[in-house]
């Protein structure tokens, strides 16, 4: 089972992502470890801390996010707030990622040479090791691993989807979330018609 | 000295769980009639004899408010009162020291102790600010070997002082962490090894690192004691087949919360094995991989309805709200739910909640929006405490609940006593409303998610709502404010919350005249905690005449300077003082990022770290 990884703010898909890069080479995490306002309060005179604060007066200039006016610090995360412990904001937003519309999201699966097609319900699955396991269960076959270089060479099978452009995409090049929204069906090629994509 | 308690505290900051851990229930200890070990003045008979009525008498007295009253009656009503005294709560563990406490209270059977203050969760205190148990535990070992009954709040734990609390303690039956960390599974592996009668082992909210020992394997063969096991908090896979092994030799088994690594088929497993439970926290509440089509999926329904005594039901992590229906048997049972992890939306919501004629407590999150809300207020009439939580808690994100779902649960569920709803937008009208229509209230967290947002019907400061909740709510004790709030509101707190003994500020107030209010209106007031609002030294010094009353005061981000925490701290010889800041600030600064003070017999502790100064 997968480790989680708890951030102390923000919502982190780079995380969930498959990809067998290096870590630490290509994402853009966004690291919120100091407080901002601690470091506004580096001042000689005990001012305002805090760099909206201006607003607190009794005009009313913040009405909502959408006012036009207001000095960007309105969207600003601040540190602890709101008031949620890290805890239950990693628990939710993990739970968000696995979100989809609609109750239940079954695709169609093919396999090359199997007499009938089978269906199965993407939303159960969490990411893209977990799906692969199904399918090599469900088929009795062995569909290796991922590279995003050679894409599943040297195995037997190698999964593909269609996408809502109708084009046959290779699974495992995109996000998780993106290839649940646009998978459309699933065809696991047999290994020797699947080289030609992994060639790419 | 024995700290207050505030009951409304300990009810509302744990999840709906019955925590039998109270003063309201009666400890006794072996009464055996005569006044032990006493090397004074051999009194004449009829003294003897009123010191061993009292004895008697002071064994049923279980609040420890009466309990301290009665300790400062006379030196003898003292000392009896401290021999009979079976649970130590203590509310800062930096109050009192291990030894004090230790040499007054020697038969405690149970202790108390709470440790960080609450805004330590939102990572407004860096680490390792303190707060060991091992101090305590060390302690206790020596003086009190009887100690069968630990429970911490936001207390460091390590391996080690979960080591001493099973070797030293025979006969050592309950342990309930709340929001500790610093331990790990090793720790608790040789805990569960070594405290054959263990009841209990809560892990609340806690965290703590997987040094990959298998714990559950770790509990003794053989028939358990086990009542509660609950370590919903626990953030990776344990060993199942032993857990069920476990469950099937635990039959007082009543509570039993699960990791989200515990899928639906697991909890049906443990379900057929303990159809006795009374609070579930049912894991996942998902399939860990996907039933081939033809496989047969347990009956979960007919698992359910086998828990004639369930009442309590919680977990729902990754929810699949297609199972949902499999608690439909037991909902009409129900006193407490808590869906705060589950993301469902009012439809799925509604068959559930339409038989929840019974539920007292509800955690939810605002995914059920309004309407979700709505239904909630049109059948739980028994509704005494309700918690919205946000999915996506951020300031700019977009509400799915509002005035409107207040609104509809102030109406319809008039037995309220607590809330906690976060939300983007409200209007004082619907705060005045909930004042007027739920006169219970006790605990009144409301948090509107934008900082200093008006009423946003009328563009009005939230004033005139929070004053009506201190007016007309006269049973208040606990109190969170938000949303734009001038002086006036504070005002309004000063003069009508005569009860409050917790207020919670963030983002509020125009100047200093808003904490005098308070401070000299608030006699009760027990716990403050105020972030990022314009008050300074001046304000400061206006409740002097209030902190020795106090457990603590919180200030960050406002406009304290160092002379004038120092100023406070000469003032007040039995008062710690602390500044904190940032782990990585080097220097001090003129300005005081965050001031922590309160109460202590002490005096300065000698565990602060670094970036913490005691003035």
């Amino acid at each position: 089972m997968e480790r989680r990884v708890n951030y102390e703010n923000d919502l982190n898909l780079m995380a969930t992502e498959l990809s067998l890069g290096l870590p630490g080479c290509g994402d853009d995490e966004p690291q919120r470890k100091t407080n901002p306002s601690i470091r506004n309060n580096k001042r000689t005179a005990p001012e305002i801390s805090e760099v909206s604060s201006s607003e607190s007066s009794s005009s009313i200039t913040m009405s909502g996010s959408d006012d036009q006016d207001s000095p960007p610090p309105a969207k600003e995360q601040v540190v602890g707030w709101p008031p949620i412990r890290s805890y239950r904001k990693n628990c939710l937003q993990s739970s968000k990622r696995n979100e989809v519309e609609g109750m239940g999201m079954y695709v169609k699966v093919s396999v090359d040479g199997a007499p009938y097609l089978r269906k199965i319900d993407l939303k159960v699955y969490r990411s893209y090791p977990q799906l692969l396991k199904a399918l090599e269960n469900m088929f009795k076959l062995t569909i290796g691993a991922y590279s995003k270089r050679e894409g599943y060479n040297g195995s037997d099978y190698a999964p593909t989807y269609e996408d809502k452009d109708g084009d046959w995409m290779l699974v495992g090049d995109v996000p998780w979330e993106m290839f649940i929204s646009s998978c459309k069906r699933l065809r696991i090629m047999k290994g020797s018609e699947a080289r030609g994509l992994g060639c790419v | 000295m024995a700290e207050q308690m505030s009951d409304d505290d300990e009810r509302q900051q744990s999840p709906p769980s019955d925590l039998d851990f109270t003063s309201n229930k009666a400890r006794t200890c072996i009464v055996t009639g005569s006044v032990s070990g006493h090397t004074e003045f051999q009194s004449p008979y009829p003294d003897q004899v009123l010191g061993n009525v009292l004895e008697n008498v002071l064994h049923f007295l279980t609040s420890r408010r009466d309990r301290n009253t009665a300790s400062l009656v006379c030196k003898s009503w003292y000392r009896v009162e401290a021999l009979t005294r079976s649970e130590l709560f203590i509310g800062n563990c930096y109050a009192v020291s291990p030894a004090r406490a230790t040499a007054r209270f020697t038969r405690v059977r149970a202790l108390h102790l709470k440790g960080k203050p609450r805004f330590a969760d939102f990572n407004l205190m860096p680490p390792d600010w303190g707060a060991h148990f091992n101090p305590w535990v060390l302690a206790f070992a020596k003086a009190c070997p009887w100690l069968e009954k630990v429970y911490l709040k936001r207390m460091s734990v390590t391996d080690d002082d979960l080591a001493t609390l099973a070797e030293s303690f025979l006969g050592f039956k309950e342990l309930v962490l709340v929001c500790c960390d610093g331990f790990g599974t090793s720790g608790l592996a040789i805990f569960v090894s070594k405290c054959r009668q263990l009841k209990v082992l809560d892990l609340i909210d806690s965290e703590l690192s997987d040094d990959e020992t298998d714990w559950i394997l770790c509990f003794p063969e053989g028939e358990s004691h086990l009542e509660s096991l609950i370590f919903d908090c626990v953030e990776f896979p344990i060993n199942f087949e032993a857990l069920e092994r476990l469950v099937a030799r635990s039959p007082s088994l009543k509570k039993l919360r699960l990791n989200q690594y515990v899928s639906i088929g697991q909890l049906y497993r443990l379900m057929v094995q303990a159809p006795q439970l009374t609070h579930l926290g049912t894991g996942s509440f998902s399939p860990s991989e996907i039933a081939g089509q033809g496989d047969q999926e347990p009956d979960y329904v007919t698992a359910f309805a086998a828990c004639k005594s369930l009442i309590c039901l919680s977990g729902f992590r990754e929810i699949i709200p297609d199972y949902l229906p499999a608690i439909y048997p037991i909902c009409a049972n129900l006193t407490s739910l808590n869906f705060s992890y589950a993301n469902i939306t009012a439809e799925q919501l509604k068959p559930i909640i339409s038989n929840c004629h019974k539920l007292q407590v509800f955690w939810v999150l605002d995914s059920i929006c309004d309407e979700g809300l709505q239904a909630v207020a049109a059948t739980c009439k028994e509704l005494r405490e309700l918690r919205v939580f946000p999915v996506d808690a951020r300031e700019d994100s977009d509400g799915p609940v509002s005035e409107v779902g207040f609104l509809a649960i102030s109406e319809g569920c008039r037995k309220l006593q607590s809330i906690l709803y976060f939300c983007q937008r409200m209007t004082n009208a619907a705060v005045i409303a909930m004042s007027r229509n739920c006169p219970d209230l006790v605990v009144f967290r409301l948090c509107i998610m934008g900082r200093h947002r008006p009423d946003h019907v009328t563009g009005e400061p939230m004033d005139d709502g929070f004053g009506a909740i201190v007016m007309n709510c006269k049973k208040l004790t606990r109190l969170a404010v938000s949303g734009l709030l001038t002086d006036k509101a504070f005002d309004y707190i000063g003069r009508y919350g005569k009860l409050v003994r917790t207020l919670s500020v963030a983002f509020a107030g125009d100047s200093d005249m808003a904490l005098k209010y308070v401070l000299e209106g608030c006699p009760q007031l027990q716990k403050l905690e105020i972030r990022d609002s314009p008050f300074g030294d001046a304000a400061l010094c206006s409740g002097l005449h209030h902190y020795y009353n106090m457990r603590f005061l919180w200030m960050s981000s406002c406009r304290l300077t160092h002379q004038g925490c120092q100023q406070i701290a000469h003032a007040m010889p039995r008062l710690v003082v602390e500044v904190i800041r940032s782990a990585d600030e080097e220097e001090m600064d003129v300005c005081v990022q965050t001031l922590y003070m309160y109460r202590s017999l002490e005096g300065p502790r000698n565990d602060a770290p670094k970036f913490v100064t005691i003035l």
